[in-house]
């Protein structure tokens, strides 16, 4: 008998505490395949981050440490300077990066750390149930605006990946998504695409991924696609924000 | 024979950090500890390791956590309002079970406070940020212990699994004077929970603090109270100066210590039998010197640059046999000998008879 499709070994068989429709898992499978194939698991380090992806150190194969909220691309920092073997990514939500751990990103990104940023964006705190998050969208209801977004009094959500591409030391930076598989596998694309770069001693890159919560959303796992597809992607595009090879390449 | 050479403070420290094997800093630069900082971005980069000025305190004890959960040594360094940023990462370093060493040269708070020196993190430093743990603090009065304690950090910190701080103040990181740098044997310690890359070949490590279930993070606790257990029975250090005979005996650290001997002596030539117990580890607090001298002294005075934080330690390891005083100032203010003097005379008289 042939096996056509396993498991990668980079992640560990094991049950995913995921809700039900929550793309996190996706995630997950296509950076163990980057792993897998890049041949780098056995020197791979992962931070996992505060919120619903806190224990992605159960779940992938390689070593991993767990860092406080916000903190993951310090954490990772030292990690990478301590051996520059290392290969070194963060997972980290929205709220994570992008609200407590803003200074950690963008000076992570400012000093051009080696790393692998993955960067899961679904406009919502998770773990805790619901609240908005900097990504939120103007209007979006949440547990914390239960009157939808006011832009007038709370702000506008955080665009990560046009922020970092102003700033110098960043290598590479893309916006992708997982809503359907002609976008699942070019969001592997990009993954794998920034590890190389890191193997390559390219410098920093973050990967942005929308992603869907139907449980926060409080939509079907389906009906969470179709409003990933009609309200985050049109505030959000999609796309390469930033390639500093591609265009040096020129 | 190793020649003396004269140096600041907060120079010795970063110099002994590089003898012990540290490799790794990350710092953000704050009064009066700065030097420390420029010292190593100094020598670092020319010994092949990794100096970093990080953007925050935050920042910096999270790029230590990195690099220990790496098996490394590493360090950082700061000052009172600093500390106080690192908290949130020595809590995270103590639930994790990792190693590192932590350096504060005080200066005085609450808030901005001020640059001069200052004892007021006592509290801060040996009880620390929220959750169950403990921070092994060591207290040197010299620029010399300042060396010898940097040393002896790592390897405790190692030993334990444990932070272990060099609690200063902003005179002794300023100072000068002239030091050995000897430094000896430096031990190491094998860490086979380091995240070094599994290199396909070993289960793969977590360097974690966090578990949901109840009775899992109790076991922890436990876990971890019983190394702390190990480091208060083996890893006390004081020193006893004049206590003999005493009838009043001090307690102080660091650089009030070194006030405080100067005043025993002027006591002494005075008449009046007077000694000192100087804590060399604020945790472990020298508990037993303490409760044996609590049943031969009068009374104890606690000499600090605070409103009195370390005086009810004392007041808990001698169990409030005898009359504990406080002889303080604060604000950046070192109590006077003439101060610690009077004190003494006080304590003769209203410490009644000897127990």
């Amino acid at each position: 008998m042939t096996t056509v499709f396993d498991r990668p070994h980079a992640l560990i068989d094991t049950n995913l505490h995921y809700c039900p429709g929550c793309t996190h898992g996706i995630i997950h499978r296509l950076i163990a395949e980057c792993l897998d194939e890049l041949g780098v698991e056995g020197r791979a380090i992962g931070i996992s981050s505060v919120g619903c992806s806190v224990l992605t150190y159960n779940y992938f194969n390689c070593d991993m440490i767990q860092a406080a909220h916000g903190r993951a691309p310090a954490v990772a920092t030292g990690a990478k300077r301590a051996d520059p073997n290392n290969i070194v990514f963060t997972y980290q939500g929205d709220g994570d990066l992008a609200a407590i751990g803003t200074a950690e990103t963008v000076h992570s990104a400012a000093r051009g750390e080696n790393i692998t940023v993955i960067f899961v964006n679904n406009a919502i705190y998770g773990m805790t149930g619901g609240q908005m998050a900097p990504t939120s969208l103007p209007g979006q209801i949440t547990q914390t605006s239960p009157y939808g977004r006011d832009v007038k009094t709370v702000g506008y959500p955080v665009k990560v990946c046009e922020m970092l591409s102003n700033v110098d030391g960043a290598s590479y930076l893309e916006r992708v998504t997982v809503c359907d598989v002609k976008n699942v596998n070019n969001a592997k694309r990009a993954i794998k695409k920034a590890f190389q770069y890191q193997i390559d001693g390219k410098g920093f890159s973050l990967i942005e991924i929308l992603s869907t919560c139907p449980t926060n959303w409080g939509l079907t796992p389906e009906k969470a696609i179709d409003w990933l597809k009609d309200n985050m992607i049109p505030y959000y595009p999609l796309g390469v924000y930033k390639d500093k090879y591609a265009e040096e390449g020129k | 024979m190793s020649e003396k050479v004269l140096m600041k403070g907060n120079e010795a420290i970063a110099e002994a950090a590089l003898m012990a094997g540290c490799r790794h800093y990350f710092g953000y630069p704050i009064t009066p500890q700065t030097e420390l900082t420029a010292y190593m971005a100094k020598r670092l980069p020319k010994m092949g390791g990794v100096f970093l000025q990080a953007e925050s305190e935050l920042a910096a004890i999270n790029m230590v956590i990195g690099v220990s959960s790496c098996g490394k040594r590493v360090m950082t360094s700061s000052s009172s309002p600093g500390i106080s940023l690192k908290s949130e990462g020595l809590s995270y370093l103590a639930g994790c079970c990792l190693p590192a060493f932590v350096v504060n040269v005080q200066r005085g708070g609450p808030g901005l406070g001020g640059i001069q020196p200052s004892q007021s993190d006592y509290w801060q430093a040996t009880r620390g940020a929220h959750g169950d743990y403990r921070t092994i603090v060591l207290a040197p009065d010299s620029v010399q212990e300042m060396v010898s304690l940097t040393i002896k950090g790592f390897e405790l910190a190692d030993k334990y699994r444990m932070t272990s701080m060099l609690l200063a103040d902003g005179t002794l990181g300023q100072m000068m004077e002239p030091v050995s740098l000897d430094a000896g044997e430096i031990k190491t310690f094998d860490k086979p929970w380091a995240t070094t890359g599994t290199k396909m070949a070993r289960p793969h490590n977590i360097i974690n603090s966090l578990s949901l279930i109840p009775e899992e993070l109790e076991q922890w606790n436990l876990e971890r109270f019983a190394r702390y257990d190990e480091a208060e029975a083996n890893e006390v250090m004081y020193e006893e100066y004049k206590m003999e005979d005493a009838d009043v005996c001090i307690v102080s650290f660091g650089i009030t210590a070194r006030v405080s001997k100067n005043a025993v002596d002027e006591a002494r030539a005075a008449g009046i039998k007077a000694g000192m117990i100087r804590p060399i580890t604020l945790w472990p607090f020298p508990k037993k010197p303490l409760l044996a001298a609590a049943d031969k002294v009068k009374a104890f005075i606690s000499v600090e640059m605070s409103m009195g934080q370390m005086i009810e330690d004392v007041e808990l390891a001698t169990r409030c046999k005898r009359p504990v005083l406080l002889c303080n100032r604060t604000g950046g203010v070192i109590p006077s000998v003439k101060e610690v003097l009077e004190k003494i005379n006080e304590a003769e008289k209203i410490g009644g008879d000897r127990a």
